[in-house]
């Protein structure tokens, strides 16, 4: 029993070595389209899920209401279509339906749907991000003569992106491992290229527990990468010695390091 | 000269009737307070003012100026300060950062200028010296002081203080007052919602008293706080009437 353990990670150490280039492109394109499509999805939740939180006031013209509702339906559509379909569904339906008249590559395909994809996630982390910001901030904003948009740029955004970060690098990670599913319309992205690997020595067991260990090692470092960067941004120190003992303090330094 | 003019104003939330038809005026320099019991509608009727509510019926008028027919709403906030009861600083912003973006943002003020008026104010309410510091490492006291700065920065006609020390403890409340009193001297218009009645009574020009959503009386600090002639405020002041 021992020894078929060690003969597995042996064989699936040398199915890693001899095959590694393949790997190291399938990890390169896998990151690629993560980390592309991530922030693409970003850049689409924040502009969708920040115009989404503006709501319609008394003083809008009746013009401003019209254009405010029928933004406000498109994007729902948005939203419920991409959360409510698989990707892998999208990827297909999408990937085909546009390959002969955009003529695109798979890669960018599929960059293009991941984007598209966390971009209905992103735009409801980003307004549950707004919500949870306190709305004496925006009060405070108005009563200075900021408008509606000038309060949401400048105070609201920035402070629920802070507050909303650990999700969205959720995202990433979740990103990192559903672009697997992209191996439908061909993206050499890492599980594309294991199976490719897979198929050709027959070694199933073997190549997969190298693709399990590789996807692993990137969601850890990726996720530590996280941490860093949000401990950074809650750096602020008070002035106040802030108590070391209390439970939850203890906690939060437990999850921390 | 009269700043502002609450005709009349009535107010529902919901089948709750917080504003029953309320009127006073302030005239420039005047310092106004509101007292009354917590619900009575004081703060509804500064958020009105300020456009943060809206009212049902009756108008508010500034400067002669039916507010609601005023075209630039958010220029006519920047005339009308507000500093709240959680003090509001955007927490994502330094102190003076607080005190700039809306002068950069809204009166269009280069940002050299608007921090050299921030540095002023600051300085004025004694925390020129926390220019740089984050808000989240300031005490109460400190927080409030720089909100009333910067509503000072944007060089309001009027500004509106919704309970400003209800949340400070008695040493804070001190520093705070103390900042107020001296706008007050200086002959900047406020109005005040207040449970603070000793310095209602050493500042304000003029007294309302509020209950259940409308004026049971207003007057003077000396005849409100000496010599109340409804029920309903000797009661309410039962403590410091001697």
């Amino acid at each position: 029993m021992q020894y078929l353990y060690i003969g597995l990670f042996k064989e699936s150490f040398e199915i890693f070595t001899k095959y590694l280039p393949s790997f190291l492109y399938g990890i390169q394109n896998t990151l690629l389209i993560s980390i592309v499509g991530t922030a693409f999805g970003l850049i689409i939740g924040l502009l969708i899920g920040g115009i989404r939180a503006i709501p319609i006031e008394k003083s809008d013209t009746q013009i401003q209401k019209i254009f405010k509702k029928i933004y406000y339906l498109i994007s729902g559509i948005y939203i419920e279509v991409f959360r409510g379909t698989p990707m892998m569904v999208q990827a297909v339906f999408i990937y085909h339906s546009l390959r002969t008249t955009l003529n695109w590559t798979p890669i960018v395909a599929g960059m293009f749907i991941i984007s598209i994809n966390t971009g209905a996630y992103m735009s409801e982390i980003i307004r549950a991000g707004i919500q949870s910001i306190d709305k004496g901030q925006n009060e405070a904003a108005r009563s200075l003569g900021m408008t509606n948009f000038q309060s949401m740029l400048y105070i609201i955004i920035p402070q629920a992106i802070k507050n909303s970060f650990p999700a969205m690098g959720n995202e990433l990670i979740v990103n990192i491992k559903d672009s697997s599913v992209l191996n439908v319309i061909s993206v050499t992205e890492l599980f594309f290229q294991s199976s490719s690997i897979a198929g050709s020595v027959f070694k199933y067991k073997e190549t997969f527990l190298v693709t399990a260990l590789i996807y692993l090692t990137l969601t850890v470092i990726c996720s530590n990468l996280l941490r860093y960067i949000e401990n950074k941004l809650n750096n602020t120190k008070s002035n106040y010695p802030s108590s070391d003992t209390s439970i939850v303090n203890q906690n939060l330094k437990g999850n921390g390091a | 000269m009269s700043i502002i003019e609450v005709k009349n104003i009535h107010k529902k939330f919901g089948e709750l009737e917080v504003l029953k038809g309320i009127n006073f005026e302030v005239k420039e320099k005047d310092v106004v307070c509101l007292i009354g019991a917590s619900g009575s509608g004081k703060s509804t009727i500064l958020r009105c003012i300020n456009q943060l509510e809206t009212f049902d019926s009756g108008e508010i008028l500034f400067e002669n100026e039916n507010i609601y027919n005023i075209k630039n709403i958010n220029s006519y906030r920047s005339k009308v300060g507000m500093v709240f009861q959680s003090f509001n600083l955007f927490n994502n912003m330094s102190v003076i950062k607080n005190c700039t973006i809306a002068q950069i943002k809204v009166l269009n003020i280069s940002k050299e200028e608007a921090e050299k008026k921030a540095i002023y104010y600051l300085d004025k309410v004694g925390m020129k010296d926390f220019a740089h510091a984050t808000c989240s490492t300031l005490s109460g006291g400190q927080k409030q002081r720089v909100a009333i700065a910067r509503a000072l920065c944007m060089n309001p006609k009027v500004l509106l203080f919704d309970e400003p020390t209800s949340a400070l403890d008695p040493e804070m409340v001190h520093e705070v007052l103390n900042v107020m009193k001296d706008l007050a001297n200086e002959g900047l218009t406020m109005i005040i919602v207040t449970h603070e009645m000793e310095f209602a009574k050493d500042v304000s020009n003029k007294v309302i008293f509020m209950d259940k959503g409308i004026i049971v009386e207003s007057g003077t600090p000396d005849v409100i706080f000496t010599n109340p002639s409804q029920d309903r405020t000797k009661e309410f002041l039962k403590r410091y009437l001697k």
